[in-house]
C-alpha cells in the first residue's frame, strides 16, 4: 500500500480544526478554542494525534463507557477488532455483551439491531465492506427509515451503521464502493461521513447520540493518515459542512476521502495562481447548503467532486440545488468530477477511474472558461 | 448400504459408475392435536403432555376462547362489507384462521411482545387494541396506526414479509441481556412471540431471525401459520417438508400442531412461552390451518384452488368444532346466544367508528419521518402550505 505516503499524511494534518472561524454561523456551536487551557487544567484531555481508524475507536469507546445502552454490532469486531481494526481492544475492555460478533449476516444484524432500539438500545453496527450493505438494504430503507413515521414518533430508531467505503486502497471486487446515494435517496435515514480522524472522533460520537439512524460512512484510505484530534471541543455539530481551505475563483466541495483530493488539487492550483475554495460537506443527509451557497456566492463557480457513480449522485442533487438558489451568482455551470457510470473497475485502473487532483483541476478550468 | 448399482458392462456412459439409487427424501411430523374435527377431545399420542395445560384452565378461560373466535368471526364480515363499500382500500380475512390466533394469543402474558404480520386482528384485540386502528391503517389514513407500548405490546403490522421476525428477535435479545428472562419471577420474566405465513418462511430474514435466535438463545416463540396458501402460490412451492422441522435444522424444538385446535394452540404455545422465559431458548410452532376466504379482498381464489379443497376444509373449522366440545361439556345455548349477539355489538360498533374515521391533514406527510429537526422536512411542509393557501379562498 504505497498509497499511504508521508505526502498524505502530510495533507491529513492540514486539515486543520483550527478553521472554525470558517463555520457557517447558522449551523455552528460557538468556537471556544481559547478556553482550552483552563480545561486542560480541569483535566480535559487535549489534541492528540491520531489515525482515522484510532480516532473512530476512541468515539466508540467514549459512547460505550458513557451509556451502556450502547452496544455494538458486526462480523468480526470481537477480539479481532474488526478487518480494519476499528473496534481494536474494545471487547476485551467492555466485554462481549456490548461489542457482539454477529452471525454473518447483514440483514440480520440490521433486523435485530432494530428490534433491540425498540427495547431501548442504541446498536452501532459495522459493515465489513461497502459492497457487502446490499443484504442489509431491504431492512435499512423499509423498516429502519420508516418505523419511527409508522409509530407517530412514539419510538426512535438511534441505530447507526458504519460503514468503510471507497476506493483507493487496491482491493478486490465489492471492496472499493461507495454507496452513499442510495441512503440519502431514502428519507428517514441520515447520512454523513468524516474526512479527518477530528471529525470521525466527534461525529461517531454525535451519530451514536441522534435518536435518529444515521450512516456513516468511513473513507476507508484515510483510515491511517494521522491527524490532530481535538478531544475536548468538537468544532461543528454533526450535519454541518465547512469551508476547511478559503479562496476566492472556483468552489470545491466534496466528502470523505475526496477531500485530500481536494485540497491537493487546491495546492497545485495555488502554485499556477489560482484560488480554490473547499468546502467539506460531512453530512450528505441533510445537506447544510449554508457555507456551500455563500462560498459559490463569492467564487460564481462550483465543481462537485464524488468517488461514487455520478448519475443520479449526491453531486447530481448537489449541482441541482446549487443551480436552484444561486442562479444569479453562477458564472458557470455547476460541474461534477466522479466516478464513471460503471462497476468499480479492477484495482490496476483504480486511479484512472478514481478522481484524482489532475480531474478536479480540468473541471476547474473549464468552469474558470465560462 | 451401497450408494451405487453394479452396472453392466458397456451401458453406461463412461464416468458413471453405476445407477444412482436417491435416499429417502419424505420427510414427516406428527401434526399435534387435543381436539378432533368431530369436537372429541382425543389426544394424539404428541399431544398427552399438553393436556395438563388445558385441563387446568377454568370455563371462565374455556368460553373466552369461543368469545374470542366469534368476534373475529364478525369482524371479518365487517371488514370484507366495508371494503366492498369502498371504505377500506383492502380487507385482510382471517376466516378459518382462528383457532390458530385466539389459541397462541391467550397464552402469551401481559409482558410479552407480540410480532404480528398483517392478518391477526384477533390477537391484537386480545392485547388490547381497538381493531378500528387496523382499520385505519387498512383504509389509508395512516402507516402504522398504533402505539405498541399502549396496547398490549402489540407491535405493529409489518407488511413487508418476515420483516417483523428479526425485530422480534433483536427485541427478544434484548429482554436476554436485560436478564428480563429465567429469573423464575412470573410477573417480569417476558417473551416474544412472533407471527408469519407459511410463504413467509421461505423469505431470507425468516431465516437469519432463526439464527439469531438460536445463536442468542431469545426468549421467542416462532409462530407460523401455515394457511396452505402464499396468495396463490401453494405452501408445497415453499417446502417439501413439514415446516416444523425447519426448528431442528437451527437448533431449536419445532412441533406441528392441529391449527384448527383452540386447545392445542394455546397449551403448545403455552408451554413454549414458558420454557422460553425460563430461558430455555427459542422454538418454533407451525399451525396448520387454512385460509377459507381470499387473500386479501383484492383475491380471487376460485383461479387457483378447488371447492373440493375449500368444502375439505370446511369440514375442520375451528369455531364448529369447538362449539361441539363446549356443549358437550354442558355450555347452554344461551351463552351462545349471549357470545353471537355480542360479536355482532362488536362488529357493528366497529363499523360505525370506521365510517367516521377522519383524514389526516398533510402535516402528517412529514410529522415523524425523522426523531429530530429536519431541514427539508420543515422546508417542504412550508412550501406544501403555501402552495395550497394559494387556492384557499380563490375563485371557488
Ligand atoms: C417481501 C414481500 N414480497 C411480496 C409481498 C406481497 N405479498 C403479500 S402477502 C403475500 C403472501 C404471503 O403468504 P404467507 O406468508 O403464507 O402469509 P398469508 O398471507 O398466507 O397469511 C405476498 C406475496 C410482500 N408483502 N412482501
Ligand atoms: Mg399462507
Amino acid at each position: 500500500m504505497s498509497a499511504r505516503t508521508e505526502e498524505e499524511q502530510a495533507v491529513a494534518e492540514t486539515i486543520e480544526l483550527a478553521d472554525a472561524a470558517s463555520v457557517s454561523a447558522s449551523v455552528a456551536e460557538p468556537a471556544q478554542r481559547d478556553a482550552r487551557d483552563e480545561h486542560a487544567e480541569q483535566g480535559m484531555r487535549g489534541v492528540q494525534t491520531l489515525s482515522m481508524a484510532k480516532a473512530i475507536n476512541a468515539g466508540l469507546r467514549e459512547a460505550l463507557r458513557a451509556d451502556e445502552k450502547v452496544i455494538l454490532m458486526g462480523e468480526d469486531i470481537g477480539p479481532l477488532g474488526g478487518v480494519f481494526r476499528v473496534t481494536e481492544g474494545l471487547s476485551a475492555e467492555l466485554g462481549e455483551r456490548r461489542v457482539l460478533d454477529t452471525p454473518l449476516a447483514e440483514s440480520g444484524i440490521v433486523g435485530t439491531a432494530i428490534g433491540l432500539a425498540m427495547r431501548g438500545y442504541r446498536p452501532v453496527i459495522e459493515i465489513q465492506f461497502d459492497g457487502f450493505i446490499f443484504p442489509g438494504f431491504d431492512q435499512i430503507t423499509t423498516q429502519l427509515a420508516r418505523l419511527t413515521v409508522r409509530h407517530d414518533g412514539a419510538i426512535s430508531m438511534p441505530v447507526v451503521i458504519r460503514v468503510p467505503y471507497g476506493g483507493h486502497i487496491g482491493s478486490i471486487e465489492h471492496h472499493q464502493e461507495s454507496p452513499e446515494a442510495y441512503f440519502a435517496h431514502t428519507p428517514g435515514l441520515r447520512v454523513v461521513s468524516p474526512s479527518s480522524p477530528h471529525d470521525a472522533y466527534w461525529m461517531i460520537q454525535e451519530a451514536i447520540a441522534s435518536n435518529d439512524p444515521v450512516l456513516f460512512f468511513e473513507p476507508k484510505s484515510r483510515y491511517w493518515p494521522k491527524g490532530p484530534v481535538d478531544q475536548d471541543h468538537s468544532g461543528v455539530p454533526l450535519h454541518a459542512s465547512r469551508v476547511i481551505r478559503q479562496g476566492t475563483d472556483v468552489t470545491v466541495v466534496g466528502h470523505g476521502a475526496m477531500i485530500s483530493t481536494l485540497l491537493q488539487a487546491a495546492d497545485i492550483a495555488a502554485e499556477e495562481g489560482m484560488s480554490l475554495e473547499v468546502v467539506d460537506l460531512r453530512s450528505l443527509s441533510p445537506i447544510d447548503y449554508g457555507p456551500l451557497l455563500d462560498s459559490v456566492q463569492r467564487t460564481g463557480r462550483l465543481v462537485v467532486a464524488q468517488e461514487a457513480y455520478g448519475f443520479v449522485s449526491v453531486g447530481s442533487e448537489i449541482a441541482a440545488t446549487v443551480a436552484e438558489r444561486a442562479f444569479y451568482s453562477l458564472e458557470a455551470p455547476v460541474l461534477r468530477v466522479s466516478g464513471f457510470d460503471t462497476p468499480f473497475p479492477p484495482a490496476a485502473l483504480e486511479t484512472e477511474y478514481l478522481p484524482s487532483p489532475d480531474r478536479v483541476l480540468e473541471a476547474v478550468d473549464r468552469a474558470l472558461g465560462y | 448400504m451401497s450408494l451405487y448399482r453394479p452396472h453392466k458392462k458397456g451401458t453406461t456412459p463412461s464416468g458413471y459408475r453405476g445407477t444412482v439409487v436417491a435416499r429417502e427424501r419424505d420427510f414427516t411430523a406428527p401434526t399435534v392435536q387435543l381436539l378432533n374435527p368431530a369436537g372429541v377431545l382425543r389426544p394424539t399420542p404428541e399431544a398427552e403432555p399438553y393436556l395438563p395445560l388445558v385441563e387446568a384452565l377454568p370455563d371462565t378461560t374455556l368460553e373466552q376462547f369461543y368469545r374470542d373466535m366469534a368476534i373475529s368471526r364478525r369482524i371479518d364480515i365487517a371488514g370484507a362489507n366495508l371494503q366492498r363499500q369502498g371504505q377500506l382500500a383492502l380487507w385482510v380475512p382471517s376466516h378459518g384462521q382462528e383457532a390458530a390466533q385466539v389459541g397462541s394469543a391467550r397464552a402469551a402474558r401481559a409482558q410479552d411482545h407480540i410480532f404480528p404480520s398483517y392478518r391477526e386482528h384477533i390477537v391484537g384485540m386480545i392485547r388490547g387494541l381497538d381493531p378500528v386502528n387496523i382499520l385505519s391503517l387498512l383504509r389509508g389514513a395512516t402507516l402504522g396506526g398504533w402505539n405498541p407500548a399502549e396496547n398490549g405490546n402489540f407491535h405493529l403490522y409489518t407488511l413487508v414479509l418476515a420483516s417483523q421476525t428479526l425485530h422480534a428477535t433483536g427485541y427478544a435479545m434484548g429482554i436476554q441481556f436485560d436478564g428480563s428472562v429465567g429469573t423464575g419471577d412470573p410477573e417480569t420474566d417476558a417473551a416474544v412471540l412472533v407471527y408469519y405465513g407459511d410463504g413467509s418462511t421461505s423469505q431470507g430474514d425468516a431465516n437469519e431471525a432463526l439464527v439469531f435466535a438460536s445463536s442468542y438463545q431469545t426468549p421467542q416463540v416462532f409462530f407460523i401459520q401455515n394457511n396452505q396458501w402464499a396468495i396463490s402460490v401453494p405452501v408445497s412451492r415453499q417446502s417439501r417438508s413439514p415446516l416444523s422441522l425447519r426448528g431442528s435444522g437451527f437448533g431449536m424444538p419445532g412441533v406441528r400442531i392441529d391449527g384448527n385446535d383452540v386447545l392445542v394452540s394455546y397449551a403448545v404455545t403455552r408451554q413454549s412461552l414458558e420454557e422460553a422465559r425460563s430461558g430455555a431458548g427459542p422454538s418454533l410452532i407451525e399451525a396448520v390451518t387454512y385460509r377459507m376466504g381470499a387473500h386479501t379482498t383484492a383475491d380471487d381464489p376460485t383461479k387457483y384452488r378447488t371447492d373440493a379443497e375449500v368444502a375439505y376444509w370446511a369440514e375442520r373449522d375451528p369455531i364448529t368444532r369447538y362449539r361441539t366440545w363446549l356443549e358437550g361439556r354442558g355450555a347452554s345455548p344461551a351463552f351462545f346466544d349471549e357470545v353471537d349477539a355480542e360479536a355482532a355489538d362488536v362488529a357493528a360498533d366497529l363499523r360505525r367508528r370506521a365510517l367516521s374515521l377522519t383524514a389526516p391533514t398533510r402535516e402528517k406527510i412529514f410529522a415523524h419521518v425523522y426523531s429530530e429537526p429536519h431541514p427539508l422536512m420543515a422546508e417542504e411542509l412550508a412550501w406544501l402550505d403555501a402552495y395550497e393557501s394559494g387556492f384557499e379562498g380563490g375563485a371557488a
